[in-house]
């Protein structure tokens, strides 16, 4: 029984952990134990160095110390990569964005080298991942090294020509010749656009970044979002070669954003409230499966945690299960999107109120102190207005300091589902029997449900089970509980399930057994009594074997119901088969070797007596011809012949009947001819000796 | 004579063959079948052969008895044949 119970509390907990998991935790130790795991390399080196820049930078947002050491193959690969004449714009990228992080020691003549090729790429370009590509490796040239110069002379006449590309709905074409507009390729646009403005040798036109951040406005007017406040991108057109998923789409969207962000001046007038659902949607996530989703999270919230344009702060609770009896604090955590720490701020209950009705809060407007030590705001002692059950704790942050409020998103309110949990009181839990008509007590049991229970109650059908008890909450309210059953079992396994009821106070059940009679199948003797009290906000659930009772039932009638037959038990159902024994035919008696032979003798006996007739006799040999033709002739049918029999001989040993025919024909018509040409010599002589 | 004499050893044979098979067991049938078959078959062409070259006998005498002979070594490859493919 301790067991079910241990199980049941399991369940319940099992519960209360799912409803949890839809609160968004910041980064953690999880994230990083991952990133290890999806980030291995195979052989020293990963496998491209567009992977390469991919675990190293997730390694260093994560802040990761025991990285694998792919120092020295990688920055090979850089320089074999950036010194070949034949890579292209998207290899030198990611080349120089790995040495961005490895720093390489790589020839200033090289950098010349490759940052004037790319000049003239990006002069010539058409299509949107030329400039992005040429123009994101200059800029990274930029940052590398300072002796070269990497500055665009025509980056108005750049700026327009990507702009060209742009549609009216805020996102881009890949090329002029590609007529669909893809979200992915605004964040690509985006990135590069960024790029031009730093590399800008003058000052650009402010025209031009005017009308790129309305068109980034725009593009936000896209934005899709899902019920619990996050917001996202998704490309519209689902094109089986370019389609690219919503993940990937924010992120190229986000990078593009905040990198144009850091190169303009003025504000981008976006609501924070979307900067921190994209927040939530990189959050919701969880840990992804694959690198590539793992890095575009982890980038993405990383560019989120500096951009310039909001900051979004998350709001986590360490526990949403409180117990009363533990008397848990109601703790609060706020940080930013990584796990660091966020300003100076007040976290404010603004109220509380029970799963299902909106409308009765049970705490308005509570202050969190904040325990600085721990970073933790927390509730010192649960209102006393707080009982048991299920609530919607709505949770809304301050920011003490009004400069942040611009920096930082807090996203207005945040509702949580929080359990409060405690031990429910059971009282006068009675088990009787009582009669039908008279309605006096037969028999009556008390049961206390702390210890072990075996009652021992017998009833006929003209009497009724009765059980009542009372659920009262540490606050002294009553308790309903998502679950309250009788259960009786017959020795045969047919179970009856019961749900018993409430009637304000007291939770009663009567099981009037003369209306059962036909439900119980007729079957007398004893049932066993099981009782079920479960809530996931109950601490102490239980399903307690209570005892039996004796039932004696009338004889079931010719037309009663029969019991339906129990489940079968599922491992004789799936488990394995007896195994099959295959009944091979017995092989038939033979007799001892030695009579067989004994007969085999037998059989050779008249051949041997033949053989000495043969030689008593003597072979007559007379009518043999003399003659070279007809003796040749003479010799070859009785060659014939013999050779015929050693093919029937071979027939029975191993050839089939159509090879033995085919030669049989050709024999045959060999014996034809050589057994007529000597039988018709023979004939002739025995004639010409006849009328001689 | 020599016909006789081949008769004679065949139903020897035959007989023996049957012995073995009451003492032993018709298994395998099919192959006590062709033992007793062949036998009674080359018999039974023998005591034709002989038939056909007797002199005595005026029935065949316009037969040559080579050409009895021819018949008699065709039958028996027939025979035979069918014996052997129904041996096993």
């Amino acid at each position: 029984m301790a067991g079910s119970l241990a199980g049941f509390l399991v369940l319940v907990l099992a519960v209360s952990i799912c409803e949890a998991a839809s609160i968004l935790q910041p980064i953690s130790d999880s994230h990083r134990s991952a990133a290890l795991e999806l980030f291995a390399p195979t052989d020293g080196s990963f496998g491209s160095l567009e992977e390469t820049y991919e675990a190293l930078r997730t390694f260093e947002i994560l802040g990761i110390k025991k990285k694998p050491d792919i120092t020295t193959g990688s920055c090979q690969s850089v320089s074999e990569t950036l010194g070949l004449s034949s890579s292209t714009t998207e290899d030198l990228f990611n080349a120089l964005k790995v040495n961005s992080i490895l720093t390489c020691n790589v020839d200033e003549e090289i950098f010349q080298g490759v940052a004037s090729r790319l000049k003239a790429v990006v002069n010539d370009a058409s299509s949107l991942l030329d400039f992005y590509y040429s123009i994101g490796s200059l800029v990274l040239i930029k940052d590398q090294t300072s002796k070269v110069d990497a500055l665009l002379g025509d980056a108005d006449g750049i700026f327009r020509s990507i702009k060209a590309l742009s549609q009216s709905d805020g996102r881009w074409r890949y090329s002029s010749n590609n007529p669909e507009s893809s979200t992915y390729a605004a964040g690509l646009a985006l990135e590069a656009l960024a790029g031009v403005v730093s590399l800008a040798s003058s000052d650009l036109d402010q025209s031009l970044i005017v009308t790129l951040k309305n068109d980034i406005v725009k593009l936000f007017d896209s934005i899709e979002n899902y019920d619990d406040g996050s917001f996202y991108f998704d490309e519209k057109l689902v094109d089986a070669r370019e389609h690219q998923g919503p993940l990937s789409t924010t992120s190229s969207v986000v990078q593009g954003l905040t990198a144009f962000a850091s190169v303009t001046s003025g504000s981008i007038n976006l609501p924070g409230d979307k900067i921190l659902g994209l927040a939530k949607f990189f959050l919701g996530i969880g840990i992804p499966g694959n690198p590539k989703d793992f890095f575009n999270q982890v980038n993405s919230l990383a560019i989120l945690e500096s951009n310039r344009v909001s900051v979004p702060l998350i709001l986590s609770l360490p526990a949403t299960v409180l117990s009363w009896t533990k008397k848990d604090q109601l703790k609060v955590k706020v940080n930013t999107v990584l796990g660091s720490s966020a300003p100076p701020l007040t976290v404010k209950l603004v109220r509380a109120f029970i799963s299902g009705s909106k409308d009765s809060s049970v705490i308005k407007g509570l202050k969190l102190k904040f325990d600085p030590e721990n970073a933790v705001h927390f509730l010192d002692v649960l209102p006393k207005s707080v009982d048991v059950g299920s609530y919607q704790f709505v949770f809304e942050i301050v920011l003490d300091d009004s400069v942040d409020k611009k920096v930082y998103a807090t996203g207005g309110q945040t509702q949580v589902p929080i359990f409060v949990t405690g031990v429910v009181k059971i009282d006068n839990v009675e088990i009787a029997i009582v009669d039908s008509d008279l309605g006096s007590i037969e028999a009556q049991k008390k049961l206390d449900l702390a210890g072990e229970n075996s009652v021992s109650l017998s009833a006929n059908h003209l009497q009724k089970l009765r059980l009542s008890f009372q659920l009262t909450t540490p606050l002294g309210s009553i308790f309903k509980p998502h679950q309250a059953f009788l259960k009786l079992r017959h020795e045969t396994k047919v179970e009856h399930i019961f749900v018993v009821g409430n009637s304000g106070k007291q939770f009663e059940i009567i099981l009037d057994f003369l209306g059962l009679v036909e439900k119980f199948f007729y079957l007398s003797g004893r049932y066993d009594i099981q009782f079920t009290v479960g809530d996931a906000v109950m601490e102490n659930s239980f399903l307690q074997d209570v005892g039996y009772v004796e039932l004696d039932l009338p004889e079931a009638p010719e037309k009663a119901p029969r019991p339906p037959l129990q489940p079968v038990d599922p491992y004789s159902r799936y488990g394995p088969k007896a195994e099959i024994t295959h009944i091979f035919r017995a092989p038939e008696k033979r007799p001892p070797k030695e009579l067989s032979l004994a007969f085999l003798g037998l059989t050779l006996l008249p051949f041997i007596g033949f053989l000495i007739g043969l030689l008593r006799i003597g072979v007559n040999l007379k009518s043999f011809p003399t003659s070279a033709l007809p003796a040749t002739f003479a010799v070859l049918f009785h060659l014939g012949i013999a050779a015929v029999l050693l093919l029937y001989v071979l027939f029975w040993l191993k050839l089939d009947l159509f090879t033995t025919l085919k030669a049989l024909g050709f024999l045959g018509v060999f014996l034809m001819f050589v057994g007529h040409r000597i039988l018709s010599h023979l004939a002739s002589t025995s004639s010409k000796l006849k009328s001689a | 004579m020599t016909c006789l004499g081949a008769c004679t050893f065949f139903v020897l044979i035959l007989l023996s063959e049957v012995v073995y098979m009451a003492i032993v067991g018709s298994f395998p049938f099919n192959a006590f079948l062709s033992g007793v078959l062949s036998c009674t078959g080359t018999a039974v062409l023998a005591v034709c052969l002989r038939i056909q070259v007797n002199k005595e006998n005026k029935e065949f005498k316009d037969l040559p008895p080579e050409r009895a002979f021819a018949d008699f070594v065709l039958c028996n490859l027939v025979l035979h044949l069918v014996i052997m493919n129904f041996l096993g």
